[in-house]
C-alpha cells in the first residue's frame, strides 16, 4: 500500500472540498462538528417534518456519531472528557434521509455504513470518515469548545446534540467517497473470503 | 470483624482502571506501530498510542465508552470484612468515580429505558466472588465496552464435532465482526459442558495478560494457532489492514458432559480495561497489575 494522502480541511466544507477525497484519504477538520446519535436523528429529522427551524443549521458542517463523557465546570461551562466515536451502522436506516435534508459534507463515526448511505453521499456530495474507534481522550484533546448543546434535558447527556468546536480533529479515515466508494463492503467480502481459505488450513492442525 | 474500610481504595483502583491502559496493552501496542508498514493501520495505532498517554497525562477515561463493571472477588476465609460489605464498599466507589466523571453512566434498565446515572443497578456491577482460603482479598475488575460485546457467540456442538466447530466459530466470529469490536481484539475461547460455563470462562480469560499461555500444553497451543490464524484475517486496527487483528487468543476449559462440547467466544477491544488489587487484613493494598500512570507529571509503567 502507498502512502495515504494527508488533507487539512476547515467547515463550512464546500462540494469541491468534499469530491476531492477518495477512500483511503486521511483528513483533519477544523471549525464545527455536531454530534448525534440515534435519538438526536429521529429528533432532528421530526423538526424537520414539522416544518419548524432546527437550532442550527447544518450545512456544510461534520456530523460525528459520538455520545461524549462530559463534565460540568465550576463556571457553568462544560468540559469535553472523551468523545471517541460510536458505531454508525445503527444510523443506517436514516442517514440517507438526513444527509439529504440537513446538507452535512462529513459524517464522522466507526465500522462504515451501508449502500443506501454511500448512494446519498454520491447523490448529495458528501463523505463518510472514520476517526479511530475508542480513542476518546485523544478526540476530547482536538474539541476545543462546547458551543452548545441541544435537547439536552430531553435525550440526556450521550444522546444530546453537542456543538464542538475543534482544531486538526483527526486522523479521519474516508471510507465512502463521493463516487460511492464503500471501503468496508469492499474490506468484508475479503476478509470473508481470507476465513475461509484460513478454516481450512486450520482444519489441518490437530487440537485434541 | 473490623470495621475496616475499603472505599478509598477501590475508588483509586477504579480510577486507575479507567485511566491507565494495562502494561502489556500498551507494549504490545507500540511495538506492533513499530513494525506495522501499512499506512494507513499505521496512523489508527499511533491514534491509539496518543490517546493512551493523554488519558494517562490528562487523568481522563481512556475510551468514551467506559464499559459495564465486572467484579471477580477472591476473597480469604479469614479476611475480616464480610464479602457483602465488600460488594457494598466497592459500588459505592463506583458511584463517586462515575459522578466524578471518570466513567460514563452506562447501566440502563431495559424493560423501563432509564439510565440509573451511576453505573449500578439490577445485577450490575456483575460480581463472582469465590472464597478462598487465607486472609487476603484480592479484586478483579475489568470495565467492558460494549462495542466489542457484539462479536460474542455461543455454539452448542456434538462432541464429535467438537474442535472442528472451535476453529470455525472462532474464525467467523472476528471475520464477521469486522471493526465494530475496535480492533486489535483480545479473543476469549473456553469449551466446556454447559452455556453460561464456557461464555464465563471465555469472559474470564480475557483477564490473562497477553503473551500468557495456558499451563496446558494443548490448551496453550490452541491459543497459539487460534492467534496465527486470526491474524492472518488481515483485518487489522479499525479494518485497516496490517498486521495485528488479535493481541491475543487466551482459552479456558472446564470438564463437559459426555454429551455437550459447548464453544463459546467473548472479545475484547485493543482498550481493555482490567486489573487486580489485593488488599491485606490490615487494609494495605497492592496493585497486582502494571499501567500507564502519572508519576510526578511524566506518564510511566508502574
Amino acid at each position: 500500500m502507498s502512502e495515504a494522502r494527508v488533507f487539512h480541511l476547515k467547515t463550512p466544507l464546500s462540494d469541491e472540498d468534499i469530491s476531492k477525497l477518495r477512500v483511503g484519504d486521511i483528513v483533519y477538520v477544523t471549525g464545527i462538528m455536531v454530534t448525534a446519535r440515534d435519538e438526536a436523528h429521529k429528533k432532528i429529522l421530526e423538526v424537520i417534518e414539522s416544518g419548524e427551524k432546527l437550532p442550527i443549521d447544518l450545512k456544510g458542517l461534520v456530523l460525528y456519531h459520538c455520545g461524549p463523557v462530559v463534565r460540568k465546570k465550576e463556571d457553568g461551562s462544560w468540559e469535553v472528557v472523551a468523545a471517541g466515536p460510536t458505531t454508525s451502522m445503527r444510523m443506517e436506516s436514516v442517514e440517507a434521509e438526513f444527509i439529504e435534508k440537513t446538507g452535512v459534507k462529513m459524517i464522522v463515526g466507526k465500522g462504515g455504513m451501508g449502500q443506501r448511505t454511500a448512494e446519498a453521499m454520491k447523490k448529495h456530495k458528501a463523505v463518510y470518515a472514520v476517526f479511530t474507534g475508542g480513542a476518546g481522550a485523544l478526540a476530547a484533546d482536538r474539541i476545543k469548545r462546547v458551543v452548545d448543546v441541544y435537547w439536552l434535558d430531553e435525550l440526556g447527556i450521550p444522546e444530546a446534540v453537542w456543538v464542538f468546536e475543534v482544531e486538526e480533529f483527526g486522523p479521519l479515515v474516508v471510507t465512502i467517497d463521493t463516487t460511492g466508494k464503500n471501503y468496508y463492503e469492499e474490506k468484508m467480502k475479503e476478509v470473508k473470503m481470507k476465513a475461509e481459505k484460513i478454516k481450512e488450513e486450520l482444519m489441518k492442525i490437530e487440537f485434541e | 470483624m473490623t470495621d475496616l474500610n475499603l472505599e478509598k481504595t477501590f475508588y483509586e483502583f477504579i480510577k486507575t482502571i479507567a485511566t491507565g491502559i494495562p502494561e502489556d496493552i500498551y507494549t504490545t501496542i507500540k511495538g506492533a506501530y513499530e513494525k506495522e508498514d501499512n499506512p494507513v493501520a499505521k496512523t489508527q495505532l499511533k491514534a491509539i498510542l496518543e490517546d493512551m498517554e493523554i488519558a494517562c497525562k490528562k487523568k481522563r477515561p481512556i475510551c468514551q465508552d467506559t464499559g459495564t463493571p465486572y467484579l471477580w472477588i477472591e476473597i480469604g476465609e479469614d479476611f475480616p470484612v464480610k464479602s457483602t460489605k465488600v460488594i457494598q464498599q466497592f459500588t459505592n466507589a463506583l458511584r463517586k468515580v462515575t459522578k466524578e466523571g471518570y466513567l460514563r453512566p452506562n447501566a440502563v434498565d431495559p424493560l423501563y429505558f432509564k439510565n440509573s446515572g451511576d453505573n449500578t443497578g439490577r445485577y450490575i456491577p456483575w460480581i463472582h466472588v469465590e472464597p478462598v482460603p487465607g486472609d487476603k482479598l484480592k479484586v478483579y475488575l475489568m470495565t467492558k465496552g460494549g462495542g466489542s460485546e457484539a462479536p460474542s457467540t455461543l455454539v452448542m456442538s456434538t462432541p464429535l464435532k467438537g474442535f472442528e466447530n472451535l476453529k470455525k466459530t472462532v474464525i467467523d466470529a472476528i471475520a464477521r465482526a469486522g471493526a465494530l469490536p475496535c480492533p486489535p481484539v483480545i479473543v476469549g475461547v473456553a469449551i466446556g459442558a454447559g452455556a453460561d460455563i464456557v461464555m464465563s470462562l471465555a469472559k474470564k480469560a480475557l483477564l490473562r495478560p497477553i503473551g500468557d499461555r495456558h499451563p496446558d500444553p494443548k490448551a496453550a497451543k490452541i491459543e497459539e494457532e487460534l492467534l496465527k490464524a486470526l491474524n492472518k484475517l488481515e483485518i487489522g486496527p479499525h479494518g485497516f489492514g496490517g498486521k495485528l487483528t488479535a493481541l491475543d487468543v487466551k482459552f479456558d476449559y472446564s470438564y463437559r458432559h459426555p454429551a455437550t462440547f459447548a464453544i463459546g467466544v467473548v472479545t475484547s477491544c485493543w482498550a481493555t480495561r482490567r486489573g487486580i488489587i489485593e488488599i491485606s487484613p490490615d487494609g494495605s493494598s497492592k496493585m497486582l497489575t502494571r499501567h500507564l500512570r502519572l508519576v510526578d507529571g511524566e506518564c510511566k509503567i508502574i
